[in-house]
């Protein structure tokens, strides 16, 4: 299973890494948008600095990366005509894609690094982390909660046909819910609970303690680690009463 | 009707009506509805926490940019997507006007874009107090129309370079995202470097956008017809290098026998 999961996500990995459209949500589309939040924050009287702002629009990135990435997976594998032979291969189908969820949110990790360099190149951010070593775990935590709540919504759009538009949705929605760049207090109080069942909220308060020193990041990465297993396990359930009723109606391979 | 109002007006409806074959209506409404609706919140709050200009600036740049949804992405497919599902030869052996199989498919997506803008603006109004000025609601759906008209002929560029480029959805996305910092939607192009302001300025949006927000804020139509008369000049000459392009690849494509070859 371990050697499944590797080899399966260094495949995905590299693959991702040759398509124009993964460059441009990982590379592009944050440096686009961080230099949008530079520009606004730079020219008015936030109390936000720019590393709060670089460090958002990167995690906007691997969202994005994270949620296309999931849309995509079961539609991709339908119009290669590659899910029926995985559903039917003798690894669970989990282990097929969840390399692939994993993979989409490594990607992202260059949104992170882009819009650091871009932010330090001609914005001038200081790089001063205050806790580097927390950084290097919360990261990497970050990435692989965020891979396993993509497995949850891939598991759910095994039925749906047209997951991937669906998904475009999704990204602004929890962009602002998670509080990736605009503080959740500036938000309506309801959203706070949403927040606090997406692994992107406590990614980001993970990343930004330890960069910025604003307090300890081992609770956030704690939250980070809880949810993971959690959106696992319901993806595991989901995944194999979708798969399930996909075979009983004969719909796994419709576009 | 004529065969070229025909061609213009059927050809047109039934392109339109081709993207629902990847795509169901109820979520293309969704989408084409759902996206504006967030982004338009998430900018108006972004702009909140950066207190770099008022509500006003966010909910209008942003409810006239999500016309270029329809505008680009939509045109793009419109023209691009002959290629890419095969029909392009077929349709390119008929002895159609070219001008009104060209311009015919731009027209859903202009009506499909001033909805989607008039949505966003709706959206202001019901979640985050946007109030236009009184008596300027006219003069903004002018100035909005002209926006996604300008809008869609970029669209038609980008369709058109779609006829022979490989990967065109690319360079759509890509200049929907610079739209988004350079035409003066959420940064102010004064706030920008120069260079960057003056790609801004060569865009669609940017003038119809400014014009947008002096309306909105109560300046007579009138004053701003400068502003909008750019923008269409702006728009009418995407369109016209779109269709440059169009004729050019048709041609270069029959030479070279490569009209659906990638």
């Amino acid at each position: 299973m371990l050697r499944l999961f590797g080899v399966g996500w260094l495949f995905h990995v590299k693959a991702l890494t040759n398509s124009l459209f993964w460059v441009l949500i990982s590379v592009l589309q944050p440096l686009i948008f961080a230099s949008i939040a530079f520009f606004m924050v730079d020219s008015g009287n936030s109390s936000g600095t720019l590393l709060y702002v670089a460090l958002g629009a990167g995690l906007m990135g691997i969202w994005s990366s994270t949620l296309f990435g999931s849309g995509g997976a079961i539609q991709w594998q339908r119009w290669q005509g590659t899910l029926e032979l995985l559903v039917a291969a003798p690894a669970p189908f989990i282990m097929s894609l969840l390399p692939l969820t994993v993979a989409t949110s490594s990607i992202g990790l260059y949104s992170i690094v882009a819009t650091l360099l871009w932010g330090r190149l001609f914005f001038g951010v200081p790089l001063d982390f205050v806790d580097p070593l927390q950084l290097a775990v919360a990261l990497p935590v970050t990435v692989l909660s965020l891979g396993m709540l993509g497995l949850l919504l891939a598991s759910t759009f095994v039925l749906a046909r047209n997951a991937n538009a669906f998904s475009n949705l999704l990204e602004y929605p929890i962009w602002l819910a998670t509080g990736l760049l605009v503080p959740l207090t500036l938000l309506p109080a309801w959203v706070g609970p949403i927040s606090w069942v997406l692994a992107p909220t406590w990614g980001m308060d993970a990343i930004r303690d330890a960069a910025l020193g604003s307090g300890s990041a081992w609770p956030a990465i704690g939250m980070c680690v809880v949810l993971g297993i959690v959106y696992f396990l319901l993806g595991a359930v989901c995944l194999r009463n979708f798969e399930r009723l996909a075979r009983q109606r004969a719909t796994l391979s419709l576009t | 009707m004529t065969p070229a109002l025909r061609v213009f007006v059927i050809g047109g409806r039934i392109s339109y009506r081709a993207l629902f074959n990847w795509i169901s209506p109820l979520l293309y409404l969704t989408t084409m509805l759902g996206s504006p609706l967030f982004q338009i919140l998430f900018f108006t709050y972004l702009g909140r926490f950066a207190q770099s200009q008022d509500d006003l600036f966010f909910i209008v740049g942003n409810a006239v940019q999500v016309s270029a949804m329809a505008g680009i992405y939509g045109m793009t497919m419109g023209i691009a997507n002959e290629r890419q599902y095969g029909t392009l030869s077929p349709l390119l052996a008929t002895p159609a006007n070219r001008l009104a199989i060209f311009s015919g498919r731009a027209l859903p997506f202009i009506v499909n874009g001033f909805v989607v803008s008039t949505f966003g603006f709706a959206v202001g109004w019901l979640l985050l107090d946007f109030r236009p000025a009184d008596g300027s609601v006219p003069s903004l759906a002018l100035v909005v129309l002209v926006t996604t008209f300008s809008c869609t002929a970029l669209g038609m560029l980008i369709g058109s370079i779609g006829l022979r480029a490989r990967d065109v959805f690319f360079g759509a996305n890509l200049v929907y995202f610079v739209m988004l910092l350079v035409c003066g939607v959420n940064v102010a192009n004064e706030d920008l470097p120069g260079w960057l302001g003056a790609i801004g300025r060569c865009l669609p949006l940017t003038h119809g956008i400014e014009a947008a927000r002096e309306v909105a804020e109560g300046t007579p139509l009138g004053d701003v017809t400068g502003l909008v008369l750019t923008e269409v000049l702006i728009g009418l000459a995407y369109a016209s290098a779109a269709y440059v392009l169009f004729r050019f690849f048709e041609a270069e494509g029959r030479r070279r026998g490569s009209l659906e070859t990638f």
